[in-house]
């Protein structure tokens, strides 16, 4: 099953898509390769971050000013960011790590915005609020964007099925079930918590560096952005369905459908926030482990509906 | 017998008020340790303590002749010190099964060894029928067989049990009273808290009594039984009650 | 230091005071939802920014003073406070999910509407409120002529503060004096014994709710005179709320007065002597100092210090 998808997700490009529909196509990948790394660290191991925005921002950066400052290929960025990343997830992580529940959230959202404050003041370093600007795009085409992010889509997904099924998702589980009972089973919980935050800020930071290169364009306000990372992502994953292979996936295809939905309609272009908050606040009432962890029980209300 | 744990003059403070006061007592390998006194008397602070989710005020305890004091509880576990908890701690949306497997993993090299360790613990405490059920809708009674299992799954030498009988049936408890006689037959010491009387005086070799937080007697049951101090405290809780 | 210098400093001094005071309020109505609800309210910021537009257009359309918009905006707030509770929060905590922050996910939805639809009716300019004492100013040469410095109280910010400690007060005093305010505090320390006293928990939940909105939304109005306004302002008051609820340990409502001034003074030394650009910045490194090094907040400084401890 999974193959016959990857094959036919390859043959994508060959259909003969508008470039606009491959632009979408882009976008829904990339946001299920954000969607999958939260859901590592929120979904399986029960720490949900309110931040996952510093970690997309600090890949794109780190792209962005390979390119900028280095003057090589920002392509680099996508292998890179994972080291520069993991570094950053680390140290973050020793802070707001030990903290628990609600005021991790906190503490995550706060890291999120101190990027962004810090980066629209490092002028020198990150070009402040005018962002990093690429000239020369690789390519006009849109295809070859479209297999590198389905590369990096594949290897996430793949990844987090791995580790889900094995030692090391079962402790995640049990950390997220409950904390003190695992650490009296012998689990080391700041470690685990902490290696399932590097890993899924190294994932998030490689689809920002993605988007630096596809994008050609990025700024504080665009990629540290709260609304539109940290909690389109969290939507993402509480749409599609929490602690699921297919969930994030899922769940970018509604949202990024959603969003370009909304925006065309006239008149409601600025009012895709109040429908993405009104579905979030519907999801969680009815379907709270969303729409894949919901399954049998969206279709029982539905067939309620039919009878 | 050689004191598998010391414990050497523990104190507590919670902001300023002791909850253990000044406690010492030994476990010595093999022997079932109870651990009785009223509400409040400090009996799961100092499990707490043993355990690792406290670092004592003052004093340490010490675990085959090695400070374990202020070591984190997965440390503590990791050297032979396993736990139930008195409000019991199911991974609730996990199976019986996965459960017991997820402490299983501690010493296991793959994850074969890993299910054999598991299934071992299940059947010991018989819950071997109920594998596959998600252990937010276990019975009460089973989800205390289901710390039990997860807490043999570390493969302890040493067992502290907070509690495993408050609230079973009498079937029940006759079962519970069996495993941990199969614990001790395992080699495994064990320390438990019990407020059931009859159940504390006929599996303890010796007991520990603890009121306010400071030890009033320690001894065999039929010492205990007699001591005019552990009358008094008890009485004096039914009184209050 | 030169007179000049210790003008600056003095000046600064006395803004972050008067900017604290403010904070304060902010915060104390977060502190209340967390410390009764146990949860974190996202959308905090954005009730506020609400009640400013409440007290902006009663002041163009009728000329209501934001001052006396209070007893307008608060009550309104409060309501809502209580409607939000009610068919929003509560639900939601009876509904079983794998992750326990859905409450906080859900403010956070709510906080995502009232912006939105703000943007949507008032679109995303920044107002100000042009209050005839915008810009009023009492000056300290005026009543001392021979002061050898300079210092300058804006009238506004003075009035402002002093209404956010009035306020402030009669919190203090229904919290500890009135029935209603007892059994808030009870359900904050222990839910299950004040359960077990009679207390209606469900009911303290929702005054909880609506009180702490009304009081984020007369620190709204508050603002007002001195502030700008925009449908996105929300957000960045959010954070301020819980950066003093955590500097001043959660809960707490001492702490959320002292980290509110905390938070004040620190905010306008980083202003002045680092930058404007950088004064959330500094907000935010003394949240997560907070965070790692003094995790029960400034209240537990003093309180080691009491009992020697």
């Amino acid at each position: 099953m999974p193959f016959v998808i990857l094959a036919i997700l390859a043959a994508l490009p060959l259909t003969g898509l508008s470039s606009y529909a491959m632009h979408l196509v882009i976008l829904v990948v990339m946001w299920s390769v954000v969607g999958m790394a939260w859901n590592l660290l929120g979904g399986y191991c029960g720490q949900v971050s309110f931040g996952h925005a510093a970690y997309f921002g600090v890949g794109a950066y780190t792209a962005g000013i390979l390119y900028t400052k280095m003057a090589i290929s920002p392509w680099w960025g996508v292998p890179l960011s994972i080291p520069v990343v993991a570094l950053f997830s680390f140290f973050l992580g020793y802070i707001v790590l030990r903290l628990r529940g609600p005021f991790f959230a906190l503490a995550t959202l706060a890291s999120g915005e101190v990027m962004r404050v810090t980066a629209e003041n490092l002028v020198d370093f990150t070009g402040g609020t005018l962002g990093i600007m690429i000239q020369e795009r690789t390519w006009v085409e849109k295809t070859w964007y479209y297999y590198i992010i389905l590369l990096v889509a594949t290897v996430t997904f793949v990844l987090v099925k791995k580790l889900a099924e094995s030692k090391l998702g079962y402790y995640f589980v049990a950390i997220r079930e409950d904390q003190d009972a695992a650490e009296s089973m012998g689990i080391n919980t700041t470690l685990y918590k902490t290696l399932a935050l590097c890993i899924s800020g190294c994932l998030t930071g490689a689809a920002g560096a993605f988007y630096m290169n596809y994008m050609g364009y990025i700024d504080p306000n665009v990629v540290f952005a709260l609304h539109d990372i940290s909690i389109i992502t969290i939507m993402i994953v509480m749409v599609g369905g929490v602690a699921t292979y297919w969930g994030p996936v899922v769940g970018a295809v509604i949202m990024v459908l959603l969003a370009e939905w909304i925006r065309s309609i006239p008149g409601l272009g600025t009012a895709h926030y109040t429908f993405f908050g009104i579905l979030l606040i519907i999801i969680i009432i009815f379907l709270p482990n969303g729409i894949v962890g919901d399954f049998p029980k969206l279709k029982r209300l539905l067939k309620l509906q039919k009878a | 017998m050689a004191d598998l744990l010391e414990v050497k003059r523990i104190s507590m403070l919670f902001g300023g008020l002791a909850a253990v006061n000044d406690v010492s007592f030994t476990a010595g390998k093999g022997e079932i340790l109870g651990l009785i006194g009223p509400n409040g008397a400090g009996k799961t602070t100092v499990f707490n303590i043993v355990n690792g989710f406290y670092k004592p005020t003052k004093g340490e305890v010490l675990f085959k002749e090695r400070r374990i004091s202020g070591l984190k509880p997965h440390q503590v576990c990791r050297l032979g010190i396993a736990r139930t908890f008195q409000v019991v701690k199911p991974l609730q949306r996990m199976s019986v099964f996965d459960n017991v497997l997820s402490s299983a993993f501690l010493r296991a090299k793959g994850r074969a060894e890993a299910e054999g360790i598991a299934t071992d613990a299940i059947a010991f405490t018989g819950l071997a029928d109920d594998r596959d059920v998600i252990s937010k809708g276990l019975p009460l009674g089973k989800r205390k067989k289901l710390e039990i299992s997860r807490a043999l799954a570390t493969q302890p030498e040493f067992l502290l049990l907070d509690e495993s009988f408050a609230g079973l049936n009498p079937h029940e408890l006759d079962e519970s009273i069996e495993i941990i006689r199969n614990i001790k037959a395992r080699g495994i010491t064990v320390m438990i808290i019990e407020h059931h009387m009859r159940v504390v005086m006929s599996i303890s070799d010796r007991i520990v009594v603890l009121n306010y937080g400071e030890k009033i007697a320690e001894g065999t049951p039929g010492e205990i039984a007699k001591d005019p101090l552990v009358v008094e405290a008890y009485l004096g809780e039914e009184r209050s009650a | 230091m030169t007179s000049a210098q210790i003008e600056v400093l003095l000046q600064t001094l006395i803004s972050g005071i008067l900017l604290g005071g403010l904070y304060a309020l902010i915060g104390l109505g977060m502190t209340l939802i967390m410390g009764v609800m146990k949860i974190i309210n996202l959308a905090h910021g954005e009730l506020m920014m609400v009640a400013m537009y409440i007290a902006y257009w009663m002041f163009v359309l009728f000329h209501v003073d934001p001052y006396l918009s209070v007893f307008i905006a608060a009550p309104v707030m409060f309501f809502l406070g209580v409607m939000i509770q009610k068919f929003l929060i509560n639900p939601v905590l009876r509904v079983e999910s794998i992750l326990p922050e859905n409450q906080v996910i859900l403010t956070v939805g709510i906080g995502m509407v009232l912006s939105n639809l703000a943007t949507m009716f008032f679109t995303s300019d920044y107002r100000s409120t042009p209050v005839g004492y915008a810009t009023d100013a009492l000056y300290l040469s005026d009543y001392w002529k021979s002061s050898p410095i300079e210092l300058s109280l804006s009238v506004p910010w003075s009035v402002s503060f002093v209404f956010a400690v009035i306020i402030t007060i009669a919190l203090w005093f229904f919290l500890s004096k009135t029935d209603t305010g007892k059994s808030i505090r009870a359900t904050a320390q222990d839910p299950e014994a004040a359960l077990l006293m009679g207390v209606n928990i469900k009911l303290m939940r929702v005054i909880t709710f609506g009180l702490g909105s009304g009081l984020v939304g007369a620190a709204g109005c508050l603002l007002l005179p001195i502030y700008y306004l925009f449908p996105a302002l929300g957000g960045q008051f959010t954070l301020i709320a819980f950066v003093i609820t955590i500097l001043g340990r959660l809960g707490s409502a001492m702490g959320a007065i002292i980290g509110g001034l905390v938070l004040g003074v620190f905010e306008s030394l980083t202003a002045t002597y680092i930058g404007m650009g950088w004064a959330p910045v500094g907000r935010f490194v003394m949240f997560i100092a907070c965070l790692v090094f003094l995790p029960g907040g400034v209240a537990s400084l003093l309180r080691k210090k009491r009992f020697g401890a």
